[in-house]
This record gives C-alpha cells, sequence and structure tokens, in this order.
C-alpha cells in the first residue's frame, strides 16, 4: 500500500489536480456515453412502435 | 447452423442482445481490479511522482482510439467489397466509442502534459496526429448523419474511413519518425522489471477492460440501427409488440 491516508492519497504527490482532472473527465465520458445511449435505445423502441401503431390503424 | 447465420441482422439481433451482459460485466470487474492496481498496488515513479498514475487511462485510450478505428475501416471494407449490410452497421456503432476514446486521449495527454511538460499542447508529430484522427471520427460522424440515402452514407462514410486510415500507422510511427517532445512507445521491458511488470499489467488490464467496453457499447449500438433499418419486417414488429 503507497498510501499513509485518504488525504494523502488525495492529494497524489501535489499532483492530484491534474490525476483527478484525468480521472475525472474519463468517467464522466463514459456515463454520459452509457445515458445517452440507454436513452437513444429506448426512444428508438418508442418511436418504431408508434410507427408500427399508425400503420396497423 | 452454421457461422454465417449470425450475418442476418435477425439472428445477429438476438445474439447481441445475449452478449452484452457478459461484456458490460466483464468490463466493470475488470475496470475495478485495474484501477486497484493502478492506485494501490503500482508504486510511486522515482521521477514523475503520483503524476504517472495518468497511464493507466491514457495509454488504454489512445490504444483504443487507434484499433477502433481499424476495426471500423475493417467493417467499412468488407461492407464495400461484399455489400453486407451488417457491416456497415457495426462500422456506424463503433465510431462513436471510437471518438470519445480519441477525446479521452488528447486531454489526460493534455493533464499530464501540463505538469511534466509545461504545457497542455504542443504541436509535435504524436499529438498532432491524434487530433486528426478525432477530426476524422467527427467528419465520418458527420457525414453518416448527412446523407439521408442508408445506402449511399454507408459507403461514403466507409471510403472516408478507408481514407482515413493512413493517419493510424502515421500515429502508431510518429514517435519513431519525428522527433517529438511525446516519449516513445511506454510498453517496454527496459525498466526495472518489478515496476514495470505491475504497470504493465494494470495498464494491460484495463485495456482489456476499454475493450470489454467497447464491444458492449457497439452491441447496444448496432442492435438499434438493425431494428431502426429492419423495421419493416416481420420479426421486428414482433419484437417491438413484444415490448422484449
Amino acid at each position: 500500500m503507497e498510501w499513509a491516508s485518504w488525504s494523502e492519497f488525495w492529494r497524489m504527490g501535489g499532483y492530484g489536480f491534474y490525476v483527478w482532472g484525468s480521472y475525472g473527465v474519463t468517467v464522466a465520458c463514459v456515463l454520459i456515453e452509457v445515458i445517452l445511449l440507454k436513452r437513444a435505445a429506448s426512444e428508438t423502441r418508442r418511436r418504431l412502435k408508434r410507427m408500427q401503431q399508425w400503420e396497423e390503424q | 447452423m452454421n457461422l454465417y447465420t449470425y450475418a442476418s441482422p435477425a439472428n445477429f439481433y438476438v445474439l447481441a442482445g445475449k452478449l452484452i451482459p457478459w461484456f458490460a460485466w466483464g468490463a466493470g470487474i475488470l475496470t475495478v481490479w485495474g484501477l486497484y492496481i493502478a492506485f494501490f498496488l503500482a508504486p510511486t515513479d522515482f521521477q514523475q511522482s503520483e503524476a504517472y498514475r495518468i497511464i493507466f487511462i491514457h495509454v488504454p485510450a489512445a490504444w483504443m482510439s487507434m484499433f477502433i478505428y481499424l476495426v471500423m475501416a475493417f467493417w467499412g471494407a468488407i461492407g464495400l467489397a461484399f455489400n453486407t449490410r451488417l457491416s456497415f452497421m457495426m462500422a456506424r456503432a463503433l465510431a462513436p466509442t471510437g471518438a470519445m476514446f480519441t477525446f479521452v486521449a488528447l486531454w489526460t495527454g493534455a493533464w499530464w502534459g501540463k505538469p511534466m511538460w509545461g504545457a497542455w499542447w504542443v504541436w509535435d508529430a504524436r499529438l498532432t496526429s491524434e487530433l486528426i484522427l478525432l477530426f476524422l471520427y467527427v467528419g465520418i460522424i458527420a457525414l453518416w448523419a448527412a446523407i439521408d440515402d442508408i445506402r449511399r452514407g454507408d459507403r461514403a462514410g466507409s471510403l472516408l474511413t478507408l481514407i482515413g486510415a493512413i493517419n493510424v500507422p502515421i500515429i502508431y510511427f510518429s514517435v519513431k519518425w519525428w522527433n517529438t517532445l511525446h516519449q516513445g512507445a511506454s510498453v517496454s521491458l527496459t525498466k526495472a522489471p518489478a515496476m514495470a511488470a505491475i504497470m504493465l499489467q494494470g495498464m494491460l488490464i484495463l485495456a482489456i477492460a476499454a475493450w470489454l467496453y467497447t464491444i458492449a457499447v457497439a452491441l447496444v449500438r448496432v442492435r438499434r440501427v438493425i431494428l431502426e433499418r429492419e423495421r419493416q419486417t416481420e420479426w421486428v414488429k414482433a419484437i417491438l409488440e413484444k415490448g422484449a
């Protein structure tokens, strides 16, 4: 184990800003992609279903 | 039943649906394991202190940005050569994730460059060619979005992907061909062995996690494209009816 305490862990030897800036944005990118994808998938299903119902009428 | 069964969108849709949870869970577990190595097992670097820990996302993201592009080019080439519908759909499904990893590689590179080089950005061969890769992804996605005719769009986008593929070896070899600020290939065994081994292990685990993640999201995306394009068929109507 490299870290004596949690505050030392967050400080990252004085490079915390850069390390967490990198990891934070990466996590945000992945989360945004997953959320957008889920939304788009359900939106597509809803839209296709609506179209299908119109055609049946 | 043979392998070609899955070249049909209807069968592939079902197969993809079954595979997605496995890839997603695999990606999640490997990410946790890789990050544990990155932050708790990998020792402090004697030159860069803790700033080097950015490598654990920077290198896998940069690898993915190039791999995904090559896979897209491969599917594009197959589609252009054999006119297989599913190949074009795969190419389209991969592009957004490729663009995302390219952005992450550039971003983490900037946030690593600032403390180590003193600059967020330099117009160096490696950085510039990676930026061109991002523009290629964005251009291809925009081209696909701009052409309403699906078949023409597929062909135009894949042609652009293939032409742009020349950039990938340029990125990869840029650190050898030009005198750049960017360091050479990180995966080497010339450093202190114990250190290099655990670092390499963390990086490879996160790279595999990134692969599994990419496959999972690409399959979700390709399923959406399949539904959209096959909406007139009976099997899609049946699926929508069921709500499954």
